[in-house]
Protein backbone atom coordinates (compact mmCIF):
# COMPACT_ATOMS: atom_id res chain seq x y z
CA UNK A 1 0.00 0.00 0.00
CA UNK A 2 2.24 2.56 0.90
CA UNK A 3 5.07 1.47 -1.57
CA UNK A 4 2.41 1.85 -4.56
CA UNK A 5 1.69 4.96 -2.82
CA UNK A 6 5.22 6.55 -3.15
CA UNK A 7 5.42 4.83 -6.94
CA UNK A 8 2.88 6.97 -7.73
CA UNK A 9 3.86 10.03 -6.05
CA UNK A 10 6.75 9.53 -7.96
CA UNK A 11 5.66 8.96 -11.43
CA UNK A 12 3.60 12.18 -10.94
CA UNK A 13 6.73 14.18 -10.03
CA UNK A 14 8.75 12.66 -12.95
CA UNK A 15 5.58 14.17 -15.08
CA UNK A 16 5.34 16.94 -13.96
CA UNK A 17 9.36 18.02 -14.41
CA UNK A 18 9.08 16.60 -18.17
CA UNK A 19 5.88 18.78 -19.27
CA UNK A 20 7.68 21.72 -17.48
CA UNK A 21 10.88 20.87 -19.51
CA UNK A 22 8.70 21.19 -22.80
CA UNK A 23 7.43 24.29 -21.45
CA UNK A 24 11.34 26.14 -21.20
CA UNK A 25 13.31 24.09 -23.48
CA UNK A 26 12.90 26.66 -26.45
CA UNK A 27 13.42 29.23 -23.89
CA UNK A 28 16.49 27.40 -22.62
CA UNK A 29 17.58 26.92 -26.41
CA UNK A 30 17.75 30.53 -27.13
CA UNK A 31 19.52 30.85 -23.30
CA UNK A 32 22.49 28.69 -24.80
CA UNK A 33 22.74 29.64 -28.73
CA UNK A 34 23.14 33.47 -27.53
CA UNK A 35 26.47 33.14 -26.80
CA UNK A 36 27.52 30.91 -29.34
CA UNK A 37 29.64 31.52 -32.23
CA UNK A 38 27.96 31.11 -35.57
CA UNK A 39 29.64 27.40 -36.51
CA UNK A 40 28.43 26.74 -33.61
CA UNK A 41 24.65 27.97 -33.47
CA UNK A 42 24.22 26.96 -36.88
CA UNK A 43 22.35 23.38 -35.73
CA UNK A 44 20.56 24.77 -32.86
CA UNK A 45 21.09 22.30 -29.45
CA UNK A 46 21.95 21.95 -26.78
CA UNK A 47 25.54 21.22 -26.90
CA UNK A 48 27.68 23.91 -24.92
CA UNK A 49 29.42 27.30 -26.01
CA UNK A 50 33.28 26.45 -26.42
CA UNK A 51 34.01 30.09 -24.84
CA UNK A 52 31.01 32.07 -24.07
CA UNK A 53 30.64 34.84 -26.75
CA UNK A 54 29.17 38.19 -25.08
CA UNK A 55 30.13 40.05 -27.99
CA UNK A 56 27.32 38.80 -29.34
CA UNK A 57 24.82 41.30 -27.61
CA UNK A 58 26.75 44.00 -28.31
CA UNK A 59 26.80 43.12 -32.06
CA UNK A 60 23.05 42.50 -32.44
CA UNK A 61 22.24 45.39 -30.05
CA UNK A 62 24.32 47.89 -32.83
CA UNK A 63 23.11 45.83 -35.64
CA UNK A 64 19.59 45.11 -34.55
CA UNK A 65 18.88 49.63 -33.61
CA UNK A 66 17.64 47.21 -30.53
CA UNK A 67 18.20 50.44 -28.03
CA UNK A 68 15.51 52.32 -30.49
CA UNK A 69 13.15 49.99 -30.66
CA UNK A 70 13.03 49.39 -26.79
CA UNK A 71 12.55 52.70 -26.43
CA UNK A 72 9.48 52.79 -28.83
CA UNK A 73 7.94 49.45 -27.04
CA UNK A 74 8.52 50.99 -23.60
CA UNK A 75 6.73 54.25 -24.76
CA UNK A 76 3.78 52.62 -26.76
CA UNK A 77 3.47 49.52 -23.65
CA UNK A 78 3.85 52.08 -20.80
CA UNK A 79 2.18 55.09 -22.26
CA UNK A 80 -0.93 53.57 -23.61
CA UNK A 81 -1.27 51.48 -20.45
CA UNK A 82 -1.44 54.07 -18.40
CA UNK A 83 -3.65 56.19 -19.65
CA UNK A 84 -5.91 53.10 -20.44
CA UNK A 85 -6.36 51.96 -16.40
CA UNK A 86 -7.35 55.59 -15.86
CA UNK A 87 -9.81 56.03 -18.22
CA UNK A 88 -10.83 52.59 -17.62
CA UNK A 89 -11.26 52.72 -14.01
CA UNK A 90 -12.72 56.65 -14.20
CA UNK A 91 -15.88 54.74 -16.95
CA UNK A 92 -16.19 51.45 -14.87
CA UNK A 93 -16.57 53.39 -11.67
CA UNK A 94 -19.67 55.45 -12.50
CA UNK A 95 -20.76 52.56 -14.67
CA UNK A 96 -20.77 50.22 -11.20
CA UNK A 97 -22.33 53.09 -8.99
CA UNK A 98 -24.66 54.33 -11.72
CA UNK A 99 -26.43 51.55 -12.64
CA UNK A 100 -29.01 52.90 -15.14
CA UNK A 101 -30.62 51.51 -18.01
CA UNK A 102 -28.19 53.09 -20.44
CA UNK A 103 -25.13 52.20 -19.05
CA UNK A 104 -26.09 49.10 -18.20
CA UNK A 105 -25.71 48.50 -21.69
CA UNK A 106 -22.87 50.47 -22.37
CA UNK A 107 -21.35 48.25 -19.87
CA UNK A 108 -22.16 45.76 -21.77
CA UNK A 109 -21.62 47.63 -25.20
CA UNK A 110 -18.05 48.30 -24.17
CA UNK A 111 -16.95 44.64 -22.68
CA UNK A 112 -18.27 43.47 -26.02
CA UNK A 113 -15.04 44.60 -27.29
CA UNK A 114 -12.79 41.87 -25.85
CA UNK A 115 -14.71 39.58 -28.83
CA UNK A 116 -14.86 41.76 -31.74
CA UNK A 117 -12.20 42.16 -34.38
CA UNK A 118 -10.71 45.15 -35.55
CA UNK A 119 -11.59 46.40 -38.81
CA UNK A 120 -7.74 47.11 -40.13
CA UNK A 121 -9.18 48.96 -43.77
CA UNK A 122 -11.60 50.81 -42.39
CA UNK A 123 -9.60 51.94 -39.58
CA UNK A 124 -7.10 53.49 -42.14
CA UNK A 125 -10.17 56.51 -42.99
CA UNK A 126 -10.10 57.15 -39.20
CA UNK A 127 -6.51 56.85 -38.90
CA UNK A 128 -6.33 59.59 -41.75
CA UNK A 129 -8.82 61.73 -40.58
CA UNK A 130 -7.02 62.11 -36.78
CA UNK A 131 -4.08 62.56 -38.42
CA UNK A 132 -2.82 59.59 -36.77
CA UNK A 133 -1.35 57.13 -39.34
CA UNK A 134 1.80 56.05 -39.59
CA UNK A 135 2.28 58.10 -36.28
CA UNK A 136 3.84 57.03 -32.53
CA UNK A 137 0.82 58.63 -30.91
CA UNK A 138 -1.31 56.91 -33.10
CA UNK A 139 -0.25 53.26 -32.41
CA UNK A 140 -0.20 54.22 -28.49
CA UNK A 141 -4.16 55.44 -29.03
CA UNK A 142 -4.71 52.16 -30.82
CA UNK A 143 -3.27 50.08 -28.25
CA UNK A 144 -5.16 51.85 -25.44
CA UNK A 145 -8.20 51.13 -27.04
CA UNK A 146 -7.68 47.58 -27.45
CA UNK A 147 -7.08 47.60 -23.97
CA UNK A 148 -10.31 49.48 -22.31
CA UNK A 149 -12.89 46.21 -22.75
CA UNK A 150 -10.52 44.09 -20.78
CA UNK A 151 -9.57 46.76 -18.18
CA UNK A 152 -12.93 47.90 -17.38
CA UNK A 153 -14.47 44.76 -17.11
CA UNK A 154 -11.77 43.75 -14.52
CA UNK A 155 -12.42 46.90 -12.57
CA UNK A 156 -15.58 47.03 -12.58
CA UNK A 157 -15.79 43.81 -11.31
CA UNK A 158 -13.38 45.13 -8.57
CA UNK A 159 -15.75 48.50 -7.72
CA UNK A 160 -18.44 46.39 -7.24
CA UNK A 161 -16.99 44.94 -4.26
CA UNK A 162 -15.78 48.35 -2.32
CA UNK A 163 -18.90 49.66 -0.07
CA UNK A 164 -21.04 52.69 -1.60
CA UNK A 165 -20.06 54.39 1.68
CA UNK A 166 -16.81 54.89 1.39
CA UNK A 167 -18.71 57.54 -1.45
CA UNK A 168 -20.96 58.74 1.10
CA UNK A 169 -18.51 59.56 3.29
CA UNK A 170 -16.20 61.70 0.96
CA UNK A 171 -19.32 63.32 -0.30
CA UNK A 172 -20.20 64.11 3.27
CA UNK A 173 -16.58 65.72 3.24
CA UNK A 174 -17.45 68.09 0.71
CA UNK A 175 -15.60 65.79 -2.02
CA UNK A 176 -16.85 66.79 -6.09
CA UNK A 177 -16.67 63.72 -8.01
CA UNK A 178 -13.28 64.25 -9.53
CA UNK A 179 -11.98 64.56 -6.04
CA UNK A 180 -13.87 61.32 -4.83
CA UNK A 181 -12.75 59.53 -7.75
CA UNK A 182 -8.96 60.32 -7.56
CA UNK A 183 -8.50 60.80 -3.57
CA UNK A 184 -11.11 58.13 -2.08
CA UNK A 185 -11.64 55.53 -5.01
CA UNK A 186 -8.51 55.29 -6.96
CA UNK A 187 -6.24 54.51 -4.33
CA UNK A 188 -8.52 51.97 -3.08
CA UNK A 189 -8.20 50.55 -6.59
CA UNK A 190 -4.56 49.11 -6.41
CA UNK A 191 -4.70 46.04 -6.35
CA UNK A 192 -6.68 45.63 -9.90
CA UNK A 193 -4.40 48.60 -10.89
CA UNK A 194 -1.55 46.79 -10.90
CA UNK A 195 -2.89 43.22 -12.34
CA UNK A 196 -4.13 45.69 -15.30
CA UNK A 197 -1.46 47.32 -15.79
CA UNK A 198 1.41 44.33 -15.89
CA UNK A 199 -1.69 42.34 -18.27
CA UNK A 200 -2.02 45.41 -20.76
CA UNK A 201 1.97 46.20 -20.92
CA UNK A 202 2.60 42.56 -21.77
CA UNK A 203 -0.02 42.20 -24.15
CA UNK A 204 0.72 45.96 -26.12
CA UNK A 205 4.81 44.84 -25.66
CA UNK A 206 4.10 41.07 -27.49
CA UNK A 207 1.75 42.60 -29.99
CA UNK A 208 2.91 43.34 -33.88
CA UNK A 209 -0.04 43.15 -35.65
CA UNK A 210 -1.05 46.88 -35.36
CA UNK A 211 2.24 48.00 -36.13
CA UNK A 212 2.43 45.31 -39.04
CA UNK A 213 -0.63 47.24 -40.23
CA UNK A 214 -0.05 50.89 -39.46
CA UNK A 215 3.60 51.64 -38.84
CA UNK A 216 5.42 51.48 -42.19
CA UNK A 217 8.80 53.09 -41.28
CA UNK A 218 11.44 51.10 -39.28
CA UNK A 219 11.97 53.85 -37.18
CA UNK A 220 9.05 53.67 -35.14
CA UNK A 221 9.28 49.60 -34.87
CA UNK A 222 8.59 48.14 -31.52
CA UNK A 223 10.77 45.40 -30.67
CA UNK A 224 8.80 42.16 -31.92
CA UNK A 225 8.86 43.85 -35.90
CA UNK A 226 12.31 44.61 -35.17
CA UNK A 227 13.38 41.60 -34.05
CA UNK A 228 11.86 39.62 -36.95
CA UNK A 229 13.22 42.03 -39.28
CA UNK A 230 16.58 40.82 -37.93
CA UNK A 231 15.87 37.33 -38.31
CA UNK A 232 14.97 38.15 -41.89
CA UNK A 233 18.67 39.79 -42.64
CA UNK A 234 20.34 37.34 -40.56
CA UNK A 235 18.57 34.07 -40.85
CA UNK A 236 21.97 32.15 -40.86
CA UNK A 237 23.28 33.58 -38.03
CA UNK A 238 21.56 31.62 -35.31
CA UNK A 239 23.36 32.86 -32.36
CA UNK A 240 22.66 36.75 -33.26
CA UNK A 241 19.11 35.93 -33.81
CA UNK A 242 19.20 34.05 -30.43
CA UNK A 243 20.89 37.03 -28.60
CA UNK A 244 18.39 39.50 -30.44
CA UNK A 245 15.72 37.44 -28.68
CA UNK A 246 16.81 37.11 -25.46
CA UNK A 247 17.08 40.80 -25.08
CA UNK A 248 13.55 41.04 -26.30
CA UNK A 249 12.03 38.80 -23.89
CA UNK A 250 14.49 39.46 -20.83
CA UNK A 251 12.05 42.44 -19.75
CA UNK A 252 8.64 40.56 -19.58
CA UNK A 253 10.27 37.87 -18.47
CA UNK A 254 11.41 39.47 -15.41
CA UNK A 255 8.48 41.40 -15.15
CA UNK A 256 6.58 37.84 -15.56
CA UNK A 257 9.04 36.71 -12.65
CA UNK A 258 8.55 39.30 -10.19
CA UNK A 259 4.45 39.71 -11.40
CA UNK A 260 3.81 36.61 -11.70
CA UNK A 261 1.31 36.57 -8.65
CA UNK A 262 -0.59 39.49 -10.34
CA UNK A 263 -0.53 38.37 -13.26
CA UNK A 264 -2.14 34.83 -12.97
CA UNK A 265 -4.65 35.91 -10.31
CA UNK A 266 -5.83 38.81 -13.38
CA UNK A 267 -5.78 36.50 -15.89
CA UNK A 268 -8.33 34.28 -13.54
CA UNK A 269 -9.88 37.20 -12.25
CA UNK A 270 -13.29 37.54 -13.26
CA UNK A 271 -13.64 34.11 -15.05
CA UNK A 272 -13.58 31.89 -12.05
CA UNK A 273 -15.65 32.58 -8.92
CA UNK A 274 -15.73 29.83 -6.40
CA UNK B 1 -26.97 63.31 -5.71
CA UNK B 2 -26.33 60.24 -8.08
CA UNK B 3 -26.49 62.60 -10.88
CA UNK B 4 -24.38 65.36 -9.40
CA UNK B 5 -21.76 62.33 -8.03
CA UNK B 6 -21.22 60.11 -11.28
CA UNK B 7 -21.30 62.22 -13.77
CA UNK B 8 -21.18 60.83 -17.64
CA UNK B 9 -18.48 62.19 -18.93
CA UNK B 10 -16.02 59.51 -16.77
CA UNK B 11 -17.63 57.36 -18.97
CA UNK B 12 -17.61 59.41 -21.75
CA UNK B 13 -13.66 59.87 -22.26
CA UNK B 14 -12.83 55.64 -22.84
CA UNK B 15 -16.58 55.34 -24.45
CA UNK B 16 -15.40 57.79 -27.19
CA UNK B 17 -11.81 56.44 -27.99
CA UNK B 18 -13.74 52.99 -27.94
CA UNK B 19 -16.60 54.28 -30.63
CA UNK B 20 -14.13 56.18 -32.80
CA UNK B 21 -11.51 53.31 -32.80
CA UNK B 22 -13.14 50.16 -32.68
CA UNK B 23 -17.11 50.57 -33.20
CA UNK B 24 -17.31 52.88 -36.33
CA UNK B 25 -14.56 50.99 -37.94
CA UNK B 26 -16.87 48.23 -37.72
CA UNK B 27 -20.17 49.66 -39.25
CA UNK B 28 -18.09 51.38 -41.73
CA UNK B 29 -17.16 48.24 -42.83
CA UNK B 30 -19.87 46.86 -43.01
CA UNK B 31 -21.30 49.72 -45.80
CA UNK B 32 -18.26 48.86 -47.64
CA UNK B 33 -18.01 45.38 -47.83
CA UNK B 34 -20.85 45.88 -50.28
CA UNK B 35 -18.88 48.20 -52.63
CA UNK B 36 -15.71 48.00 -55.06
CA UNK B 37 -13.57 49.67 -52.74
CA UNK B 38 -9.48 49.60 -53.35
CA UNK B 39 -6.41 51.47 -52.12
CA UNK B 40 -5.63 52.69 -56.04
CA UNK B 41 -9.25 54.18 -56.76
CA UNK B 42 -11.10 57.39 -54.65
CA UNK B 43 -14.35 56.49 -56.06
CA UNK B 44 -15.95 53.05 -54.87
CA UNK B 45 -19.16 51.44 -56.62
CA UNK B 46 -22.06 49.97 -54.45
CA UNK B 47 -21.70 46.40 -56.18
CA UNK B 48 -24.31 44.48 -53.72
CA UNK B 49 -23.90 41.05 -52.50
CA UNK B 50 -20.30 40.36 -55.11
CA UNK B 51 -17.68 40.24 -52.72
CA UNK B 52 -19.65 38.32 -50.42
CA UNK B 53 -20.36 35.60 -53.77
CA UNK B 54 -16.50 36.02 -54.44
CA UNK B 55 -15.63 34.70 -50.80
CA UNK B 56 -18.25 31.81 -50.44
CA UNK B 57 -17.57 30.86 -54.73
CA UNK B 58 -15.73 27.53 -54.42
CA UNK B 59 -13.38 28.87 -57.39
CA UNK B 60 -11.68 31.46 -54.87
CA UNK B 61 -9.54 30.30 -51.77
CA UNK B 62 -11.40 31.92 -48.93
CA UNK B 63 -13.48 28.94 -48.15
CA UNK B 64 -10.45 26.96 -47.52
CA UNK B 65 -8.73 29.90 -45.29
CA UNK B 66 -12.82 29.48 -43.43
CA UNK B 67 -12.50 25.98 -42.94
CA UNK B 68 -9.22 26.17 -41.80
CA UNK B 69 -10.04 28.42 -39.54
CA UNK B 70 -12.68 26.39 -37.73
CA UNK B 71 -10.50 23.12 -37.71
CA UNK B 72 -8.01 25.40 -36.13
CA UNK B 73 -10.60 26.39 -33.00
CA UNK B 74 -11.90 23.41 -32.69
CA UNK B 75 -8.63 21.56 -32.40
CA UNK B 76 -7.16 23.97 -29.93
CA UNK B 77 -10.84 24.45 -27.68
CA UNK B 78 -10.01 20.35 -27.38
CA UNK B 79 -6.41 20.10 -27.17
CA UNK B 80 -5.83 22.58 -24.65
CA UNK B 81 -8.88 21.72 -22.46
CA UNK B 82 -7.75 18.23 -22.19
CA UNK B 83 -4.27 18.34 -21.80
CA UNK B 84 -4.90 21.96 -19.44
CA UNK B 85 -7.34 20.05 -17.44
CA UNK B 86 -5.14 16.75 -16.71
CA UNK B 87 -2.38 19.35 -16.11
CA UNK B 88 -4.44 21.13 -13.52
CA UNK B 89 -5.14 17.74 -12.07
CA UNK B 90 -1.79 16.88 -11.88
CA UNK B 91 -0.15 20.43 -10.38
CA UNK B 92 -3.48 20.02 -7.78
CA UNK B 93 -1.80 16.75 -6.33
CA UNK B 94 0.80 16.41 -4.08
CA UNK B 95 3.78 17.27 -5.83
CA UNK B 96 7.39 18.94 -4.49
CA UNK B 97 7.70 22.66 -6.28
CA UNK B 98 3.95 22.85 -6.82
CA UNK B 99 4.08 26.65 -7.17
CA UNK B 100 7.80 26.36 -9.83
CA UNK B 101 5.65 24.29 -11.73
CA UNK B 102 3.33 26.62 -12.18
CA UNK B 103 5.51 29.03 -13.41
CA UNK B 104 7.17 27.28 -15.86
CA UNK B 105 4.22 25.97 -17.48
CA UNK B 106 2.96 29.40 -17.71
CA UNK B 107 5.46 30.51 -18.83
CA UNK B 108 5.15 30.17 -23.05
CA UNK B 109 2.23 32.44 -22.52
CA UNK B 110 3.56 36.02 -22.01
CA UNK B 111 6.38 34.95 -24.73
CA UNK B 112 5.39 36.97 -27.81
CA UNK B 113 4.25 34.71 -30.32
CA UNK B 114 6.79 36.48 -32.93
CA UNK B 115 9.36 35.17 -30.94
CA UNK B 116 7.64 31.40 -30.43
CA UNK B 117 7.45 31.62 -34.45
CA UNK B 118 10.55 32.74 -34.75
CA UNK B 119 12.69 29.62 -31.81
CA UNK B 120 10.08 27.05 -33.34
CA UNK B 121 10.82 26.97 -37.43
CA UNK B 122 14.53 26.63 -35.96
CA UNK B 123 13.23 23.73 -33.82
CA UNK B 124 11.11 22.48 -36.94
CA UNK B 125 14.13 22.85 -39.13
CA UNK B 126 14.17 19.92 -41.12
CA UNK B 127 18.09 19.19 -41.35
CA UNK B 128 19.30 20.72 -38.24
CA UNK B 129 15.97 21.39 -36.05
CA UNK B 130 16.11 19.69 -32.16
CA UNK B 131 12.82 17.31 -33.40
CA UNK B 132 14.47 15.72 -36.07
CA UNK B 133 18.34 15.43 -34.32
CA UNK B 134 16.11 14.15 -31.39
CA UNK B 135 14.10 11.58 -33.56
CA UNK B 136 17.52 10.46 -34.82
CA UNK B 137 19.43 10.37 -32.09
CA UNK B 138 16.82 7.75 -30.51
CA UNK B 139 16.60 5.55 -33.67
CA UNK B 140 13.23 6.92 -35.04
CA UNK B 141 14.93 8.66 -38.12
CA UNK B 142 11.84 7.36 -40.60
CA UNK B 143 9.75 9.63 -38.40
CA UNK B 144 11.19 12.89 -39.64
CA UNK B 145 9.44 15.21 -41.39
CA UNK B 146 9.28 18.69 -43.25
CA UNK B 147 7.34 19.91 -40.34
CA UNK B 148 6.40 23.51 -41.93
CA UNK B 149 6.51 22.74 -45.54
CA UNK B 150 4.85 18.91 -45.59
CA UNK B 151 1.11 19.63 -46.49
CA UNK B 152 -0.12 16.88 -44.19
CA UNK B 153 2.02 18.63 -41.96
CA UNK B 154 2.08 22.36 -41.95
CA UNK B 155 -1.05 22.79 -40.28
CA UNK B 156 -0.76 20.28 -37.79
CA UNK B 157 2.47 21.51 -36.24
CA UNK B 158 0.52 25.26 -36.36
CA UNK B 159 -1.58 23.57 -34.19
CA UNK B 160 0.80 21.93 -32.18
CA UNK B 161 2.63 25.21 -32.08
CA UNK B 162 -0.37 26.93 -30.67
CA UNK B 163 -1.13 24.73 -27.66
CA UNK B 164 2.18 24.64 -26.39
CA UNK B 165 1.84 28.39 -25.92
CA UNK B 166 -1.74 28.43 -24.98
CA UNK B 167 -2.05 25.20 -22.55
CA UNK B 168 -0.76 26.85 -19.38
CA UNK B 169 -3.14 29.57 -19.28
CA UNK B 170 -6.10 27.36 -19.36
CA UNK B 171 -4.41 25.00 -16.58
CA UNK B 172 -3.64 28.17 -14.40
CA UNK B 173 -7.88 29.06 -15.01
CA UNK B 174 -9.12 25.35 -14.90
CA UNK B 175 -6.15 25.13 -11.28
CA UNK B 176 -8.06 28.09 -9.35
CA UNK B 177 -11.42 26.18 -10.45
CA UNK B 178 -10.22 22.63 -8.90
CA UNK B 179 -8.70 24.51 -5.84
CA UNK B 180 -12.21 26.46 -5.09
CA UNK B 181 -13.90 22.96 -4.89
CA UNK B 182 -14.35 22.35 -1.55
CA UNK B 183 -12.12 18.84 -0.01
CA UNK B 184 -15.56 17.86 1.94
CA UNK B 185 -17.21 16.38 -0.90
CA UNK B 186 -14.20 13.96 -2.28
CA UNK B 187 -13.82 12.77 1.72
CA UNK B 188 -18.05 12.25 1.57
CA UNK B 189 -17.47 10.07 -1.95
CA UNK B 190 -14.42 8.36 -0.22
CA UNK B 191 -16.34 6.91 2.53
CA UNK B 192 -19.36 5.52 0.12
CA UNK B 193 -16.62 4.04 -1.61
CA UNK B 194 -16.03 6.04 -5.09
CA UNK B 195 -13.10 5.26 -7.11
CA UNK B 196 -11.19 8.26 -8.74
CA UNK B 197 -12.74 7.94 -11.96
CA UNK B 198 -16.63 8.29 -10.67
CA UNK B 199 -15.27 11.15 -8.27
CA UNK B 200 -13.71 12.91 -11.40
CA UNK B 201 -17.07 12.12 -13.04
CA UNK B 202 -19.34 13.03 -10.76
CA UNK B 203 -17.47 15.80 -8.61
CA UNK B 204 -14.91 17.40 -10.57
CA UNK B 205 -16.32 17.81 -13.61
CA UNK B 206 -19.90 19.65 -12.82
CA UNK B 207 -18.51 22.08 -10.15
CA UNK B 208 -15.81 22.73 -12.94
CA UNK B 209 -18.19 23.02 -15.39
CA UNK B 210 -17.74 27.12 -14.96
CA UNK B 211 -14.45 27.71 -15.57
CA UNK B 212 -14.81 24.79 -18.09
CA UNK B 213 -17.34 27.20 -19.66
CA UNK B 214 -14.82 30.27 -19.48
CA UNK B 215 -11.61 28.64 -21.09
CA UNK B 216 -14.02 27.36 -24.25
CA UNK B 217 -14.94 30.96 -24.54
CA UNK B 218 -11.52 32.34 -24.48
CA UNK B 219 -10.08 29.68 -26.81
CA UNK B 220 -13.11 30.26 -29.16
CA UNK B 221 -12.63 34.28 -29.47
CA UNK B 222 -9.13 33.88 -29.72
CA UNK B 223 -8.94 30.57 -32.27
CA UNK B 224 -11.39 32.38 -34.81
CA UNK B 225 -9.27 36.19 -34.37
CA UNK B 226 -6.12 33.73 -35.40
CA UNK B 227 -3.29 35.51 -37.04
CA UNK B 228 0.04 35.52 -35.29
CA UNK B 229 0.94 32.10 -35.20
CA UNK B 230 0.21 31.20 -38.60
CA UNK B 231 1.71 34.02 -39.94
CA UNK B 232 5.10 33.69 -38.65
CA UNK B 233 5.35 30.22 -38.92
CA UNK B 234 4.24 29.49 -42.71
CA UNK B 235 2.52 32.53 -44.23
CA UNK B 236 -0.31 30.27 -45.03
CA UNK B 237 1.86 28.05 -46.96
CA UNK B 238 3.14 26.26 -48.38
CA UNK B 239 0.89 27.32 -51.45
CA UNK B 240 -2.33 28.26 -49.98
CA UNK B 241 -2.65 25.13 -47.51
CA UNK B 242 -2.66 26.91 -44.07
CA UNK B 243 -4.10 30.00 -44.86
CA UNK B 244 -6.74 31.45 -42.28
CA UNK B 245 -9.00 33.92 -42.41
CA UNK B 246 -7.11 36.96 -41.11
CA UNK B 247 -3.99 36.05 -43.30
CA UNK B 248 -6.29 36.07 -46.00
CA UNK B 249 -7.50 39.68 -44.72
CA UNK B 250 -4.02 40.38 -44.46
CA UNK B 251 -2.95 39.79 -47.86
CA UNK B 252 -5.87 41.56 -49.13
CA UNK B 253 -4.58 44.74 -47.21
CA UNK B 254 -1.26 44.15 -48.86
CA UNK B 255 -2.79 44.02 -52.59
CA UNK B 256 -4.79 46.61 -52.19
CA UNK B 257 -8.11 45.12 -52.63
CA UNK B 258 -10.40 46.49 -49.82
CA UNK B 259 -13.61 45.20 -50.91
CA UNK B 260 -12.96 41.74 -50.32
CA UNK B 261 -11.22 41.84 -47.20
CA UNK B 262 -13.80 44.52 -45.69
CA UNK B 263 -16.09 41.86 -46.25
CA UNK B 264 -14.24 38.83 -44.98
CA UNK B 265 -13.76 40.76 -41.79
CA UNK B 266 -17.80 41.41 -41.77
CA UNK B 267 -18.34 37.86 -41.66
CA UNK B 268 -16.14 37.66 -38.97
CA UNK B 269 -17.66 40.32 -36.97
CA UNK B 270 -21.44 38.99 -37.63
CA UNK B 271 -20.13 35.43 -35.95
CA UNK B 272 -18.26 36.91 -33.42
CA UNK B 273 -21.24 39.54 -32.04
CA UNK B 274 -23.42 36.62 -31.55
CA UNK B 275 -20.78 34.58 -29.89
CA UNK B 276 -19.71 37.57 -27.87
CA UNK B 277 -22.79 38.41 -26.81
CA UNK B 278 -23.79 34.76 -25.77
CA UNK B 279 -20.40 34.36 -24.06
CA UNK B 280 -20.86 37.76 -22.19
CA UNK B 281 -24.45 36.84 -20.94
CA UNK B 282 -22.86 33.66 -19.81
CA UNK B 283 -20.33 35.16 -17.84
CA UNK B 284 -21.54 37.57 -16.39
CA UNK B 285 -25.03 35.61 -15.29
CA UNK B 286 -24.44 35.94 -11.61
CA UNK B 287 -25.25 39.32 -12.09
CA UNK B 288 -28.45 39.26 -13.25
CA UNK B 289 -29.63 36.41 -11.53
CA UNK B 290 -28.55 38.03 -8.10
Amino acid sequence: MIKSIVIKSLIQNITVWIISLIAVIPVLLIFINAVKTVSESSSMNFALPRRIQFENFTTVIEKGKLSHSFLNSLMYSSISSFVCIFISAMAAFVLVRNRTRLNRFLYLFIIMGIALPLNYFTLIDVMKWTELLNTRAGIIVLYMVTQIPFSVFIIYGFIGSLPKELDEAGVIDGCGPKRLFFSVIFPMLQPAVVTVFILSFLNTWNEFVLPLYYLNSAQKWPMTLAVYNFFGQFQQSWNLVSADILLTILPIVIIYLLGQRFIIAGMTNGSVKG
Amino acid sequence: MTKRMYPFYFIAIALVFYLVFAVIPSLMGIFLSFTDWNSYSRVTHFIGFDNFATIFSSDENYLHGIKNTIVFTISTIILKTVIGLFLAELVNKKIKFKNLHRVLIFMPAIIPMLVVGIIFKSIFNPEYGLINEALRTIGLGQWTQQWLTDVQWAFKSIIAVDVWKGTGYIMVILLAGLQSISHSYYEAAEIDGATAMMKFRFITLPLLLPALTVTTVLNLLYGLKIFDTVYVLTNGGPGYTTDVVYTQVFSQFSLGSYGVGTALITVLFVIMTILGYVAIRLMSREEYNG
